[in-house]
C-alpha cells in the first residue's frame, strides 16, 4: 500500500497560486471574449444574410468537430509564428500564454455562440415584431428588446459553460504552461510525490467547481422558478 | 511565409523503417476509433444504470448515484486521466498495483484511458437518462404501478422503453465528445491520433500536413457518427414527442 506523504504540498502553495492565477485568467478572458464573439457569430447564424449565416455555421460546427487538445496544438504551433513576425520580435519568445488565450477564445465562442442562439430563439417572436411596429431599428430592437431577455434566459448555461471552461484550462498542459495543473504536476514530479499532489490538484477543482455549480443552481432557482 | 510544403511526406518511409508515415496516421485513427467504441459502451451501461438510480424513491441509493455524477462531472478530464494512470496503481494492493505495472504500457494507457474516458461519460449519460425518465408524464408510472406492476417491473416495462428512446437524441452529442475527449489520452502516451500526429511532427518537421491530416481525420469521423445517428434518430423518434412524426 502507497504510504502518504503531503509534506511537499503546504511549501508549494504559493507555486501552486501562481498557476491557479493562470488559470483563471485564461477563463475570465476567455469567457468574456466567448460571450462578446459568441453574440456576433449567433446574431450572424441568425441574420438573413446568407453569406453571413453561413460563415458563422461553418465557424461554429467547425470548431465543434475537433477536439479542444488539437484546437490548442495548432494555435501553440501558428500563433507564436505569426505574432512574431507581426511585431518583428525575435523567434522562441515564449507565447504559450498568449496562444493559449487565443486558442481558448476562439474555440470557446463556438460553444458560446450556440447557446446565446438558442437563448434569442427562446424569446417569442412577437417581441421582435412588437418592436418593429413600434419603429425600432434592427439593432435598437436587438440591443432594447431581444438580448436583455435573451441574456437573462441564459444566464445559467452560461455560467455552466464557464465551470466547463475552467475545467478545460487544464489541457494547456499540452503546452507546458503551469497552470494549476501543470504547477501540481511539476512539484509531484520534482519531489516524487505525483500520488499526493494529483489527488490534491483534483481535490481542488472538484470544490471550486462544484461550489460554483451549485450557486447556478440556486441563481436558477431564484429567476425561473420551477 | 517560408514554409516549405511537402504533402508526399506521408508516402515516405517513416522513422523507423518499416511503414509509411500514412500507416502511422491510419494507426493512430484504428485507436481513437477502438478507444473510444469500448469507452462508449461503458459509458452507456454504467449511465444508464446510475441515470435511473437518481430517479429511484430509495434516498440513500439516489444519493450515491448524485454523488458519482457530481464527483465524475467537476474534475476535469485530464485530471481523472492522470489519477488512473499514475495514482489508482499506488493505491491498489501491492500484488494487484504490480500486475498493472508489469502488463504491456500500451495495454496499460489503453485500459486507464477506457475507463478514464468511459466513467467521465458515463456521469453525463447517467444526466440524459435521468432527464429523459423526469421528462415522462407522471401518469405513465402510476398506471404501471396502478395495474400491479411492482416498481422494478414499472421501470422495465413501462418507463424505460419510452425514456431511451427520447434519450438518443441528446446522446449523440455525448457519443461525439467521447472521440474529441479521448484526444486527451495522448497525454499519457497513448498512440492514438492527436498522439500520431504530434509524433510526425517531430520525425519529419512538417506540422502542418500532420496537424491538418489529423483535423481532417477527427472532421471526418464528426461527420460520420452525425450521419449514423440521424438515422438512428428517425428510427427511434416516439410519434408525438418533439423530433417525433
Amino acid at each position: 500500500m502507497h504510504e502518504f506523504d503531503w509534506s511537499s504540498i503546504p511549501g508549494a502553495l504559493p507555486f501552486l497560486w501562481d498557476g491557479m492565477k493562470i488559470s483563471l485568467e485564461i477563463t475570465i478572458q476567455a469567457v468574456i471574449f466567448g460571450i462578446v464573439w459568441g453574440t456576433l457569430l449567433a446574431m450572424m447564424r441568425l441574420s438573413s444574410v446568407k453569406p453571413l449565416s453561413w460563415f458563422a455555421a461553418g465557424y461554429v460546427n467547425f470548431f465543434r468537430a475537433i477536439p479542444l487538445v488539437m484546437v490548442l496544438l495548432w494555435f501553440f504551433l501558428i500563433v507564436p509564428k505569426f505574432i512574431e513576425q507581426l511585431f518583428g520580435l525575435p523567434s522562441g519568445t515564449d507565447m504559450r500564454l498568449a496562444s493559449a488565450m487565443i486558442g481558448f477564445a476562439l474555440f470557446e465562442s463556438a460553444y458560446y455562440s450556440e447557446i446565446i442562439r438558442a437563448g434569442i430563439q427562446s424569446v417569442p417572436k412577437g417581441q421582435i415584431a412588437a418592436a418593429s411596429a413600434l419603429g425600432m431599428t434592427y439593432s435598437q430592437s436587438m440591443r432594447l428588446v431581444l438580448l436583455p431577455q435573451a441574456f437573462r434566459n441564459m444566464v445559467p448555461l452560461l455560467l455552466t459553460q464557464a465551470i466547463i471552461l475552467f475545467q478545460d484550462t487544464s489541457l494547456v498542459y499540452v503546452s507546458a504552461l503551469a497552470d494549476f495543473f501543470g504547477a501540481a504536476y511539476k512539484v509531484g514530479d520534482r519531489d516524487g510525490r505525483l500520488v499526493e499532489l494529483l489527488l490534491f490538484a483534483g481535490a481542488v477543482y472538484f470544490v471550486i467547481c462544484f461550489s460554483a455549480s451549485q450557486i447556478v443552481k440556486r441563481l436558477q432557482k431564484k429567476y425561473h422558478p420551477a | 511565409m517560408g514554409y516549405q510544403w511537402n504533402w508526399g511526406v506521408f508516402m515516405q518511409p517513416s522513422g523507423t523503417g518499416d511503414d509509411t508515415y500514412l500507416s502511422w496516421m491510419f494507426a493512430g485513427f484504428q485507436m481513437t476509433i477502438a478507444l473510444s467504441l469500448s469507452a462508449w459502451v461503458l459509458a452507456l451501461i454504467l449511465g444508464a444504470l446510475i441515470g435511473v438510480l437518481r430517479t429511484v424513491p430509495n434516498k440513500a441509493l439516489a444519493g450515491i448515484a448524485t454523488a458519482y455524477v457530481e464527483l465524475f462531472r467537476n474534475i476535469p478530464l485530464l485530471v481523472q486521466l492522470f489519477i488512473w494512470y499514475f495514482v489508482l496503481p499506488e493505491l491498489l494492493p501491492e500484488s494487484l498495483g504490480n500486475a498493472f505495472k508489469q502488463s504491456n504500457p500500451i495495454m496499460q494507457q489503453f485500459l486507464a484511458s477506457m475507463v478514464c474516458l468511459g466513467l467521465f461519460t458515463s456521469a453525463r449519460v447517467a444526466e440524459q437518462v435521468r432527464a429523459g425518465i423526469n421528462s415522462l408524464p407522471k401518469g405513465q408510472k402510476n398506471a404501471g404501478l396502478a395495474l400491479g406492476f411492482t416498481l422494478p417491473q414499472t421501470y422495465r416495462f413501462v418507463m424505460l422503453p419510452m425514456a431511451f428512446r427520447l434519450v438518443v437524441p441528446p446522446l449523440t452529442s455525448e457519443f461525439l465528445n467521447i472521440f474529441k475527449n479521448s484526444a486527451v489520452c495522448s497525454t499519457i502516451g497513448l498512440l492514438e491520433l492527436a498522439a500520431q500526429g504530434r509524433q510526425l511532427v517531430d520525425y519529419t518537421a512538417q506540422p502542418y500536413e500532420s496537424f491538418i491530416a489529423v483535423t481532417v481525420a477527427y472532421v471526418m469521423i464528426n461527420v460520420v457518427i452525425m450521419m449514423l445517428m440521424r438515422r438512428l434518430e428517425t428510427k427511434v423518434a416516439v410519434p408525438g414527442y418533439i423530433g417525433g412524426k
